[in-house]
């Protein structure tokens, strides 16, 4: 005979033991700690600001800053500006870091990944040693052995490093390099260049849909190549060659003209770059190795030629394992930009975290609206990764 | 007609393969020099390495100087200044790098938790020692083992957090996030896969937040503002502050690697462990866990390299570790501009650690690698 499981006439036991009702329980005592915990935080916060007497507001961002800013590409700033001013300087130069970072970081990254895939045993080698080397050591000294090179070992100014056409000046100042000047009727040209985009773009679908309809193929790279050359090339000497360079001069102790990377920048680029790239190496090799032989062979034995095999096999497939992972990898480097404090890079951690928190002494404000900015940039990031994962992934019939 | 071209069907016996398809000759023609393309890289690379690694060898070892006063007699013993690296300054600052400024005579107790971390890796890590059991209740319990050697206490002479460095810090700092990081990882993938709502919420809001802002944030938080969170008055060392930032920091993590682990298990072992009447606990013990933590093996052991190399970032907010008293050493008058030197040898100290690490877990892979 089978005996009845033990009943009690305690109800809070038997609530306990019926699983739904378990874990209500479970749930609001969890609600409860959570916000006895954070009451008490609270009460502490309020408690200690009193005590120091500050206040918790983000007035202070419309205070003048009173300190320099030596780098601030997109926007007017002087030591007169806000607080919140600071803060965008700082963040256009926490994206300008990051865009140009995960640029280089991919284009290095594809490099050493097939670099490691070659079939040359001492290329594959070399790629080997160069990314585990790199990708064990902390960033923070990647960058700040770059920095160290550059300001100490690189020369002064006025004996700069000739890199090229007396247009290019390495020196331990940053990288002096021409910057374009625009003349009358550049916009003119702009504007051409814009169009010839949109003509590509159209061109390219047309070809598609012939393609699709009549199995005519047209060449569609050296088309649009030469659309891209050709269009705003005429307008460029039809508007009399509207663009000059303004190359560097030295001039005392310093250059005058053209356009300076800074030390900061440069060394915090290069830094975030190289040690990314090594990460993004391994994960393109494990992509290309993740497509199937069988898939390669199969294109093949279609008669499709090795390039077409890579481009319209090989590729999207192992994209589609490298998307993700690379995805990742930009937000690590963006979130690793924020070392540029290390170095004096002024980017949002730097500008509203360090300089202006020490000043005004809003610890808690400040480090919430950097935290508040990094969380931003994550979720967008991660938006668009899911947006791609999404159309990029495998139609299954 | 010889007798030596006369076999008789299935008995002819091998033949060598060519001589320029085996040995070195064959290697070399495989690997170096398929094709003319091959033949160009293989060129470039030679020469890339010829341009290099010599002047690297003889900066880095013929060249360099060993043992000096300072940077001047280290100039004067090489052809000319700063012609190689100055090695003397490593080996000078060598005791303050491992042991920071603890107390001269209270140093065997830093070694003693040195030989005691090496023994608990060991034991920890080993799959066929004897008493296995007790070596891993060892390996947990030498954190505090080893917190009560450091700071002292209950029998030994007391030492302040203040009095640690270089990387001894480092040390301590890398492997109190990993050591605490694992068990509240675990915690928080479990509950981020928990079907009640609310446990969930806090999991993956507390989770998305951590991964969603860099470490450098999180220790200016320790740093500055930790202190309006406690009740007035009390005050909390900065040491314990970082400590528990980076480990919260390192278990968000481990909890996605968790996560990612569970659900790699197939569903048909969670309804398993339900159909034998297993209760959550007994099921996640005995049948998913085992299960979810050896896939996400990998996945840790990267998490603990990455949490190893994020342990320099102390320094940001005043406190010194090996890259803090390295650069701290850099502006003594004797060894003024001697960054390549400090920066080679931490970075080697680094990559020893993580490369050995990486290692290990590769060859773990390997050894847990069952299936098919």
């Amino acid at each position: 005979m089978i005996q009845p499981a033990p009943s009690t006439s305690n109800p809070l036991l038997r609530l306990w033991r019926n699983q739904e009702s378990r874990g209500v329980i479970i749930q609001i005592l969890t609600m409860v700690v959570l916000f006895a915990f954070m009451a008490a935080i609270a009460r502490n916060v309020v408690i200690n600001l009193e005590a120091v007497g500050k206040e918790f507001s983000f007035g202070f961002l419309l205070w003048p800053a009173a300190y320099d800013i030596g780098f601030s590409p997109f926007l007017e700033y002087t030591n007169q500006s806000t607080h919140l001013r600071a803060a965008v300087v700082g963040l256009l130069n926490t994206l300008l870091v990051a865009f140009w970072g995960c640029i280089l970081a991919t284009m290095l990254g594809f490099i050493l990944g097939i670099m490691r895939l070659s079939s040359n045993w001492l290329v594959s080698k070399i790629s080997y040693v160069y990314v585990e080397f790199l990708r064990n050591v902390p960033i923070l000294i990647h960058i700040l052995a770059i920095y160290s090179i550059v300001v100490t070992l690189l020369p002064p100014a006025k004996k700069a490093i000739n890199v090229g056409a007396d247009a290019f000046f390495l020196s331990n100042r940053g990288f002096y390099v021409p910057s374009p000047v625009f003349e009358d009727g550049a916009t003119f040209v702009g504007i051409v260049i814009l169009i010839s985009i949109t003509l590509v773009f159209f061109f390219k679908r047309w070809a598609h849909r012939t393609q699709d309809e009549t199995g005519k193929i047209y060449p569609v790279l050296w088309i649009s190549i030469a659309i891209l050359i050709a269009l705003p090339g005429i307008a460029f000497l039809a508007t009399g060659a509207p663009l000059s360079w303004d190359i560097p001069v030295l001039k005392g102790f310093n250059f005058k003209g053209g356009m300076a990377i800074k030390p900061e920048f440069l060394a915090l680029w290069l830094g975030l770059s190289m040690y990314t790239a090594c990460f993004i190496a391994e994960i393109v090799r494990a992509g290309i190795v993740a497509v199937s032989h069988g898939q390669s062979e199969a294109a093949f034995a279609l008669g499709l030629r090795p390039n077409r095999t890579l481009q319209l096999i090989i590729i999207p497939q192992a994209l589609r394992v490298i998307v993700p992972p690379l995805c990742s990898q930009y937000l690590n480097l963006t979130k690793n930009s924020s070392l540029a404090i290390a170095i004096g890079y002024m980017d949002i951690t730097a500008t509203l975290g360090g300089i202006s928190l020490m000043q005004t002494g809003k610890e808690m404000e400040t480090m919430l609206i950097v935290m508040g900015v990094y969380l931003l940039i994550s979720l967008l990031i991660s938006a668009f990764m899911n947006w791609f994962n999404h159309r990029i992934k495998l139609t299954e019939r | 007609m010889s007798e030596s071209s006369h076999y008789a069907p299935g008995t002819h016996p091998d033949l060598p393969p060519p001589a320029r398809t085996t040995g070195m000759v064959g290697w070399v023609r495989g690997n170096l020099l398929s094709s003319p393309l091959n033949v160009a890289l293989t060129l470039l690379s030679i020469w890339l390495l010829w341009s290099i690694l010599p002047p690297a060898i003889h900066w880095l070892f013929t060249e360099a100087v060993w043992t000096a006063k300072d940077r001047k007699e280290c100039w004067a013993l090489m052809d000319a200044p700063r012609d190689a690296a100055c090695w003397a300054f490593i080996r000078g600052s060598f005791e303050l790098f491992v042991y920071g400024w603890f107390p001269e005579p209270e140093r065997w107790r830093v070694n003693l938790t040195f030989i005691l971390f090496i023994a608990a890796i060991f034991g920890g890590l080993r799959e066929n020692i004897p008493g296995k059991k007790y070596w891993l209740i060892f390996a947990a319990a030498y954190p505090f083992i080893a917190a009560w050697l450091l700071l002292g206490g209950f029998g030994l002479e007391p030492v302040g957090t203040n009095k640690l460095g270089g990387i001894l810090l480092t040390l301590v700092v890398a492997v109190t996030g990993i050591a605490f990081s694992l068990p509240i990882g675990i915690a928080l993938a479990l509950g981020r896969r928990s079907k009640l709502p609310a446990l969930r919420g806090v999991c993956v809001i507390f989770i998305e937040f951590i991964r969603g802002v860099p470490l450098i944030t999180l220790l200016f938080v320790a740093s500055t503002m930790l202190t309006y969170f406690l009740p007035p008055g009390s005050t909390f060392d900065l040491l314990m502050r970082v400590l528990i930032m980076v480990t919260l920091f390192a278990s968000a993590y481990i909890a996605e690697v968790v996560r990612g682990g569970l659900q790699g298990l197939s569903a048909g072992q969670y309804e398993a462990a339900d159909s034998l009447g297993l209760s959550y606990w007994r099921a996640h013990q005995l049948v998913i866990l085992p299960q979810a933590l050896k896939i996400s093996i990998p996945g840790i052991v990267n998490t603990f390299i990455g949490s190893f190399k994020d342990s320099v970032l102390v320094l940001i907010i005043g406190m010194m570790d090996i890259l803090g008293l390295g650069r701290a050493r850099l502006n003594d008058p004797d060894w003024l501009g001697l960054a390549p030197e400090l920066y080679i040898f931490i970075s080697l100290f680094f990559f020893i650690s993580c490369f050995s690490m990486s290692r290990y877990s590769l060859s773990l892979e390997k050894k847990l690698h069952t299936g098919h």
